[in-house]
């Protein structure tokens, strides 16, 4: 604990921190006990299962008799009497790569999206104006609505026959033809991902309105008074106040888009343009029998998105142990 | 609850003594839980249906609804067995899980040895796995042609026997009906999105041309062959001319809507498109007929998937011998005609479509017999356990070839390469 | 001047315009659809056509659904209650206290929401199995917890290290315990944090639907989600739009009620005189 003592302080006051901060240490321990106890009952023993039956054969009618079978799951390979090479496993099977790609292609265009749509609205709503209360409840409804029902919903509302969509579209002269939004591979991924930013802007937004509500208005009335153009209030001093909350709204969103599940297994289950990772896994975990693989590819994912928040951390230069300041 | 403290070496040494004594006291108050998914009024239904045996056994039946989607009642299922669930004793399922439950469902053989000659063939044979009845049917479904009476006579054509007249008096009506200002009309509509439903559809294309049945009862793959990439080719030609592009995303309702809207001619449905297409608010009503699928050439049959549902017992029951009594009675005679009666569900047991109260009560059932005999099952007692995974690859390599990625015979290439590599050993 | 004024006012209520546009209209033609019965629901309508109550008396009539609507109550504002107790104490320590891997632990906090849902269902089943809480709302509350506590424990360790040191070491020299430093000094300030976070995880936890369904078995102590789910047509295959989207109209109301009576919370936000920058 040496680096929390201020190095200036004469050594009286030196002893009284000290005392100050063992105090504080142990307190922070007893907070954080029931949090991770809590955490460790819910989350140890599914995620060490997950992960122990990635390296076995074991299948969803026997999970006790599963064998330990190495990296065979994630790569193997023998070598037949021709001399040929077979590779097997996840990590060279194409429909699994195709998922990490369609995966990784929606969260960066979604998030990216929902993004910048949440921070405008939250920018909207942080400013005073008649019904606001009423605006912001009615922004919060796309996310309140459950989302095996909003994905059913809007799957009726792209249908290409009677759909709204379509008929909307036709009306304003947008387009010729009625477009089959959920069964062509082209605009697939596209009807996923109106969805998704439809229903998950509120989301950042809200988060962002928070942010935006713990700057002090002070600092705004400063700015007004010195005759500081809006926009870079905006970028000098809203943008690097709300970055914080920004931020870890962000890295919620990201971890939600990699895991992307119900609004595919609803909209487009089969699609092999919108198949995503968690979809994919699913489908070995209980479709197909081959439990230990599904969990080999949960696994994976779990690896994929730890690795893509540690590059967005490293990349935000988020600041994780606030030691920083 | 509190049995399960007690030691086990002793509870097992003392349900040994006392077993054959006590076993029928015990199961005087069993209660036993039966899941199903809500479908209408089925559960109403059933409580309905259930009754003279609570009355007869004493015991009584508890039910768990589940939603309709069949795969989240397949996954739930499946997860509910895997960790031994003892709170669920009998389960209802579709007629392609049997293979993947049977090694957590009760062999219901010796038991159902006099039931099981009533019912159809071709349902007990999906039923049984390695010799093993798994589950007993319930009651079946199979699919039929549904076409436009008044637009058929309208144009002076006769109802097609063929694929081939379908793709013709499809495109005749259509064109016509789109002369006369019906913008949105259509000539046929089916269940084309890449899933089980279109694994149904094709296989009812490719069975009708004699292309086999994707894996013949004996394992083998057969699903490589020029009359399968005939009927594929031939259904690939629909799509953007006499059926809409958007039925590659079409599942029943989506078809439904089309039809019952006035917006087709024909339409490839299960029959509870019936009832429905001739309520009073349909652009349909009393203005539609159904006939058996078309057959792939001129004295070519016609092949209809086989669909419904069955009962199976858990192997984790702790009242084993009641829920078996159960599952013999909601498959026996007497039940499954109560059920075509207030359901209009089809029966497996064949008797009964000559039976007139149920032709007086449901006038359509006798009508499906013959779209029942012409049934085909889906190779899930063939492909066993991996029957999800060849019938994903099958749905997808037809959906490829119908969106143009891919002629048929090429993708059915690939597909039976697939398969071999699936298959490995044996199913 | 004044013309500038004008038109950044239009362009603004323009902006606010759109924005609820795009976010009602999903819900208001939800609304539509469930006054439709029959064929109308395959055609296109803009305006309602006619007011029928049929598919809401269905709902109502249906018995076990004003229970769900109990039940989701009771499991998403535990749950709520719950990570939020959990999360201001350990936020306040993983904040405000200076302790060696403070970092890791946050990363390891975070990496319980790394696994997809599925793939955790069947350990989950285990210990709820082991605790004997299944077919109970505690298997919900309980299983909730893994996205809710992370989540709620990030953010507002991330508002609470943005709030100036000083408003602290007032206190500490006052001589107050980390206790009293959290509920007289922190609450007040986080209330729009607060408010924020436990109003997203309390729609998470109102509209989850996998663990719901795996952990219960009787209607009674089902949720929301799970009973629209169980709503269906007369046949396999039929999908009773209208009761359904009555369904999501009414489970959609409650939340916005919570919204608008959480108004003056979210509002507020930190007053000038609270604290000095």
């Amino acid at each position: 604990m040496t680096n929390a003592i201020t190095t200036t302080a004469r050594p009286a006051i030196e002893r009284r921190q000290l005392n100050l901060q063992q105090q504080r240490v142990r307190a922070a321990f007893w907070f954080l006990a029931p949090m991770l106890v809590m955490l460790f009952l819910v989350a140890a023993w599914p995620l060490f299962r997950s992960i122990y039956f990635s390296f076995t054969n074991v299948t969803l009618n026997n999970l006790y008799a599963g064998e330990w079978i190495g990296f065979d799951n994630y790569l193997s390979w023998r070598t037949l009497s021709s001399g040929r090479t077979i590779w097997r496993g996840t990590l060279v099977d194409p429909a699994w790569w195709n998922a990490v790609w369609n995966t990784v292609r929606f969260s960066l265009v979604s998030v990216t999206i929902e993004t910048i749509l949440g921070l405008l609205v939250a920018l909207v709503l942080n400013a005073e104006f008649k019904g606001r209360g009423l605006v912001r409840a009615a922004i919060l409804i796309p996310w309140a609505i459950p989302t095996i029902v909003s994905a059913k919903m809007w799957s009726w509302m792209l249908n290409d026959q009677f759909g709204i969509i379509n008929d909307m579209l036709l009306n304003l002269g947008l387009i010729d033809h009625k477009i089959a939004w959920t069964a062509s591979v082209e605009t697939a991924m596209v009807a996923v991902l109106i969805v998704d930013i439809w229903k998950t802007t509120p989301f950042m937004a809200l988060l962002c309105l928070a942010g935006l509500q713990m700057i002090p208005r002070d600092i705004y009335e400063a700015a007004k008074v010195d005759g500081v153009h809006p926009l870079r209030v905006f970028f000098n001093v809203t943008l690097p106040l709300v970055r914080p909350a920004l931020m870890v709204a962000v890295i919620f969103r990201m971890l939600d888009a990699l895991r992307i599940f119900d609004l595919i297994y609803v909209l487009t289950p089969n699609s092999k343009a919108t198949k995503t990772m968690s979809i994919i896994s699913r489908e070995n975990l209980i479709e197909f029998d081959k439990f230990a693989y599904g969990s080999a590819q949960s696994t994976l994912l779990f690896a994929i998105i730890a690795v893509f928040v540690a590059a967005y951390m490293w990349l935000g230069k988020l600041d994780l142990s606030g030691e920083g300041r | 609850m509190k049995a399960h403290l007690t030691n086990h070496a002793i509870r097992s040494a003392v349900f040994a003594a006392l077993a054959t004594v006590s076993f029928g006291a015990m199961a005087a108050a069993a209660e036993l839980h039966y899941v199903l998914g809500t479908v209408g009024n089925d559960v109403e239904n059933f409580r309905k249906l259930v009754k003279p045996w609570e009355a007869t056994t004493g015991n009584t039946v508890k039910l768990v609804p589940m939603p309709a989607s069949t795969s989240d009642q397949f996954g739930q299922y499946r997860l509910w067995l895997a960790a031994g669930n003892k709170d669920i004793d009998l389960y209802q399922t579709d007629v392609i899980w049997a293979p993947q439950l049977a090694e957590q469902l009760v062999d219901l053989s010796e038991a159902a040895i006099d039931l099981v000659p009533q019912h159809l063939p071709a349902v007990i044979q999906s039923q049984t796995v390695n010799g093993k009845l798994v589950a007993l049917p319930l009651f079946t479904d199979a699919p039929a042609l549904y076409y436009r009476k008044d637009l058929l006579d309208k144009h002076g054509v006769a109802v097609p026997k063929t694929w081939e007249e379908l793709t013709q008096t499809a495109r005749k009506i259509q064109d016509a009906e789109r002369a006369d200002g019906k913008k949105d009309f259509w000539g046929f509509v089916w269940q084309g999105n890449a899933y089980e439903g279109l694994t149904c559809n094709a296989l009812e294309w490719v069975k009708s041309f004699g292309g086999g049945q994707i894996v013949e009862p004996d394992g083998t793959i057969s699903v490589n062959n020029e009359k399968a990439a005939a009927a594929l080719d031939l259904a690939k030609s629909w799509i953007g001319t006499i059926s809409p592009e958007g039925v590659l995303a079409y599942q029943e309702e989506e078809a439904r809507g089309v039809w019952q809207t006035g917006n087709a001619v024909f339409m490839r449905n299960w029959p509870y498109a019936y009832s429905l297409g001739n309520s009073a608010d349909s652009a349909v009503e009393g203005r539609f007929d159904v006939a058996p699928l078309p057959s792939g050439s001129e004295n070519g049959s016609s092949a209809a998937t086989l669909g419904g549902w069955n009962v199976g017992v858990s192997k984790y029951s702790e009242h084993r011998e009641e829920a078996i009594s159960l599952a013999l009675f909601l498959a026996g005679p007497e039940v499954q005609k109560q059920r075509a009666i207030l359901a209009s569900s089809l029966p497996t047991i064949i008797s009964l479509y000559d039976d007139p109260d149920i032709a007086a009560a449901q006038p359509i059932i006798p009508r499906w017999k013959e779209v029942l005999l012409n049934a085909v099952p889906r190779p899930s007692a063939s492909a066993k356990v991996k029957y999800n995974e060849l019938s994903s690859k099958f749905w997808s390599a037809v959906h490829e070839t119908l969106s143009g990625n891919g002629s048929a015979a090429e993708n059915l290439e690939v597909l039976e390469l697939d398969l071999e590599d699936l298959k490995g050993g044996d199913w | 001047m004044t013309i500038m004024d004008t038109i950044k006012s239009a362009g603004f209520y323009l902006a606010v315009a759109v924005i609820v546009l795009v976010a009602v209209f999903p819900f208001y033609y939800a609304i539509l659809t469930s006054f439709e019965t029959g064929t109308a629901l395959f055609e296109v309508n803009y305006v309602p056509s006619s007011l029928d109550w049929s598919n809401y008396a269905t709902i109502l009539n249906n018995g076990t659904f004003p229970r769900n609507v109990l039940n989701s109550l009771f499991v998403a504002a535990t749950t709520v209650a719950f990570a939020l107790f959990l999360a201001v104490t350990a936020s306040y320590a993983l904040a405000r206290v200076r302790f060696r891997g403070r970092g890791l632990l946050l990363m390891t906090i975070l990496a319980v929401s790394m696994f997809p849902q599925i793939a955790v269902l069947a350990g989950l089943f285990e210990l709820i199995r082991f605790l004997n809480i299944y077919n109970t709302p505690w298997a919900m509350i309980l299983s909730y917890t893994i996205f809710t506590l992370p989540f709620t424990v990030w953010v507002l360790t991330t508002f609470m290290r943005d709030l100036p040191l000083e408003i602290e070491e007032a206190a500490i020299v006052d001589g107050a315990t980390p206790w009293v430093i959290i509920t007289k000094v922190f609450l007040p300030l986080l209330w729009p944090a607060l408010v924020t976070t436990g109003l997203l995880a309390f729609i998470g936890a109102w509209n989850e639907f996998l663990f719901a369904l795996t952990f219960t078995s009787s209607e009674t102590t089902r949720t929301v989600p799970v009973a629209i789910a169980l709503l269906s047509g007369a046949t396999q295959h039929e999908t009773p739009w209208g009761t359904i989207m009555a369904a999501s109209v009414l489970v959609t109301v409650p939340l916005i009620a919570l919204v608008l009576i959480f108004q003056r919370k979210i509002v507020a936000g930190l007053t000038a005189g609270g604290v000095k920058g």
